[in-house]
């Protein structure tokens, strides 16, 4: 259908509007992360360069990633079997797995962290004092955003046919999660873990307050030092969720074109 | 039933089955035996506790008490994904992310089948369904009834010990249903496995079937070919919900009863004394007469057939099915008399 001309312009104009209003600080952060020091004319990468080239920011770099995997790894591992086996054989359980999900939502992540101070103190003492120990509280952050994400792919699917379709050809429990109902919500295991590894990169509360040099942390701690550097880091980051969250929208609409919902 | 397909097939034996849910007893001491290659097919309204047992055969469903056994073999305690059985479901059920031949090819690889056998066996199973080409599809690119028969050949090709349909055709539209009710009943031919075929539909039911059981609350009302259980109702229930009845005023004494002025035998299970005869409308001949008592409401023109309701002087309106060409001779208003054939009836209180 075509729109009237006014309209055209209207919806033009607004686009420009909004693409501003997001890329303008990008761009600012872009300029600013490039400039020589003492306002010399010229560009340069050094600040990008320095992301690779400092010992302590590389390894809160490495930290962060690895947090971020082992996340999405254990959120995965725990939430997609529980999530399919409370649908599927104890449905009557799912208002309250519903609110253990979201109560973190509710909580402000000052009081948790405060609340879990003393565990993560037995934590690294077992465990030892690595960044990746976070992993638990993390897991425990990303729960209400991995649980709706994951919660709607399951919802979209005939999942209690499928299983008992499954099980009635000889499949075990295993086999039905894992290949029957599994490939099926990838659209929702992939939004879940995008997000996760959103909210891991850009987590600071928790690990500032239990002592651990992760990216947001080392950026926050480059900031007073070298404020380029760190806004090199912090537009690093974003550009790198941005590419994990548009590659979500590929693969979801490849998955389409299969014909696998997700 | 042919002897090849008692060959072929198990016996299933189902004892004294009864599944409560809370305060409802869904099925209440159901006793059903099938023969070795049958087509069982269980009849009845929504809640009558057909699906329940059903899903208790396939081992998706535990009954509160009662046994199940195959050839033999209690299966009461034995897991769905161990009992060897192939079921096709009321809902679409092929795996959305597999073509049409992984998924029929899919319960052969829970049985650890190499991948050469998986494709023949898979492609035969396809042919047998008339799906052959559309092997490399995926689900969503089948039009429904095709999505049935890729879910029948699935089922089939783990060549189960007994085949479970449930109401697998009600999501289809009618000429489908037909098509794809006639390709069940040849492919189970062929094949020879024992079936249960659960549906509400009973034109369905007395289509494909060896036997039918009517079900009513959670217990088996009949169990019987379709020709018996259409002209020998054993219980009220069956009488009713099987075909269309008159309910007519009848008398019974001994193994005859009184109905429209006419000696008809009686069914065993009648009521003696007064009652209601359940007869058939097209057990009910009208004939013109002036003097006859009962005069014509309506003519309905069902194409080969017509159905004609008569009112009786007491008000009681009678259904009878006549040949067209007898029916459209009538006119609402015509006196007539009516007339019973002399076949056994039920007598219900």
């Amino acid at each position: 259908m075509r729109h009237p001309a006014g309209f055209r312009v209207f919806r033009a104009v607004g686009l420009l509007v909004f693409a501003a209003y997001f890329f303008v600080p990008l761009l600012a952060m872009l300029d600013f992360s490039t400039q020589v020091r003492g306002s010399a004319p010229g560009r340069t990468w050094d600040n990008w360069e320095f992301m690779v080239t400092d010992e302590d920011l590389r390894s809160s770099i490495v930290a962060s990633l690895l947090l971020a995997l082992l996340t999405v790894v254990l959120m995965v591992v725990l939430l997609v079997p529980t999530m399919v086996w409370v649908r599927l054989r104890v449905p009557r359980a799912r208002p309250l797995i519903e609110f253990l999900c979201l109560l973190p939502l509710t909580i402000p992540a000052l009081v948790i962290v405060v609340g879990i101070s003393n565990v993560y103190s037995w934590v690294t003492y077992l465990l030892g004092d690595s960044a990746l120990v976070l992993t638990f509280a993390y897991v425990v952050l990303v729960l209400p955003y991995s649980y709706r994400a994951i919660d709607a792919a399951l919802s979209a699917i005939d999942a209690a046919t499928l299983s008992e379709a499954a099980r009635s050809l000889g499949a075990g429990w295993f086999t039905v999660i894992a290949r029957i109902i599994m490939p099926n919500i990838t659209g929702g295991i992939l939004g879940a873990a995008f997000i996760s590894v959103a909210l891991v990169l850009g987590e600071y509360v928790f690990a500032s307050l239990l002592r651990f040099d992760t990216l947001p942390v080392a950026m926050a701690a480059l900031y007073k030092s070298n404020g380029p550097a760190a806004m090199a880091a912090a537009l690093a980051s974003m550009i790198l969720v941005a590419v994990l969250l548009i590659g979500l929208t590929f693969l979801s609409r490849d998955r389409h074109k299969q014909g696998a919902s997700s | 039933m042919t002897d090849s397909r008692a060959e072929h097939g198990l016996a299933v034996e189902l004892s004294d089955l009864t599944r409560v849910y809370g305060s409802v007893r869904a099925l209440d001491g159901l006793t059903l035996h099938i023969e070795p290659g049958e087509l069982v097919a269980l009849l009845g309204p929504s809640g009558c506790g057909k699906t329940t047992a059903l899903r208790i055969l396939a081992g998706l469903d535990t009954a509160t008490s009662g046994t199940v056994s195959v050839g033999g073999k209690d299966l009461t305690k034995v897991p769905a994904s161990k009992r060897d059985m192939g079921m096709v479901f009321q809902a679409y059920s092929l795996f959305p992310h597999m073509t049409v031949v992984d998924n029929v090819a899919f319960g052969l690889k829970m049985r650890g089948r190499d991948g050469a056998a998986r494709r023949q066996r898979a492609g035969d199973m396809l042919d047998l369904v008339g799906l052959g080409e559309h092997a490399d599809r995926y689900a969503h690119q089948l039009s429904g009834g095709q999505q049935q028969r890729v879910a029948l050949a699935r089922a089939l090709a783990i060549e189960p010990s007994v085949l479970l349909l449930d109401e697998p055709l009600s999501a289809l539209d009618a000429k489908v249903r037909v098509q794809l009710r006639d390709e069940i009943r040849r492919v189970q031919i062929e094949v020879g496995t024992t079936t249960l075929f659960v549906t509400h539909d009973q034109e369905e039911a007395l289509a494909v079937a060896d036997r039918v059981g009517v079900m009513n609350a959670g217990r088996l009302e009949q169990l019987a070919p379709p020709a018996e259980l259409y002209s020998a109702p054993a219980t009220k229930f069956v009488g009713e919900f099987v075909g269309l009845s008159n309910r007519l005023p009848a008398q019974v004494s001994g193994d005859t009863a009184v109905v429209l002025g006419r000696d008809v035998p009686v069914l065993p299970g009648s009521t003696t004394g007064s009652g209601h005869a359940l007869v058939r409308p097209e057990a009910v001949s009208v004939v013109p007469d002036a003097g006859g008592g009962a005069r014509v409401a309506t003519v309905m023109f069902l194409g080969p057939l017509s159905r004609v309701t008569c009112r009786l002087p007491d008000g009681t309106d009678v259904v009878a099915q006549l040949a067209s060409t007898e029916a459209l001779r009538l006119q609402p208003g015509d006196a007539v008399r009516l007339e019973v054939a002399p076949e056994p009836v039920l007598v219900v209180g």
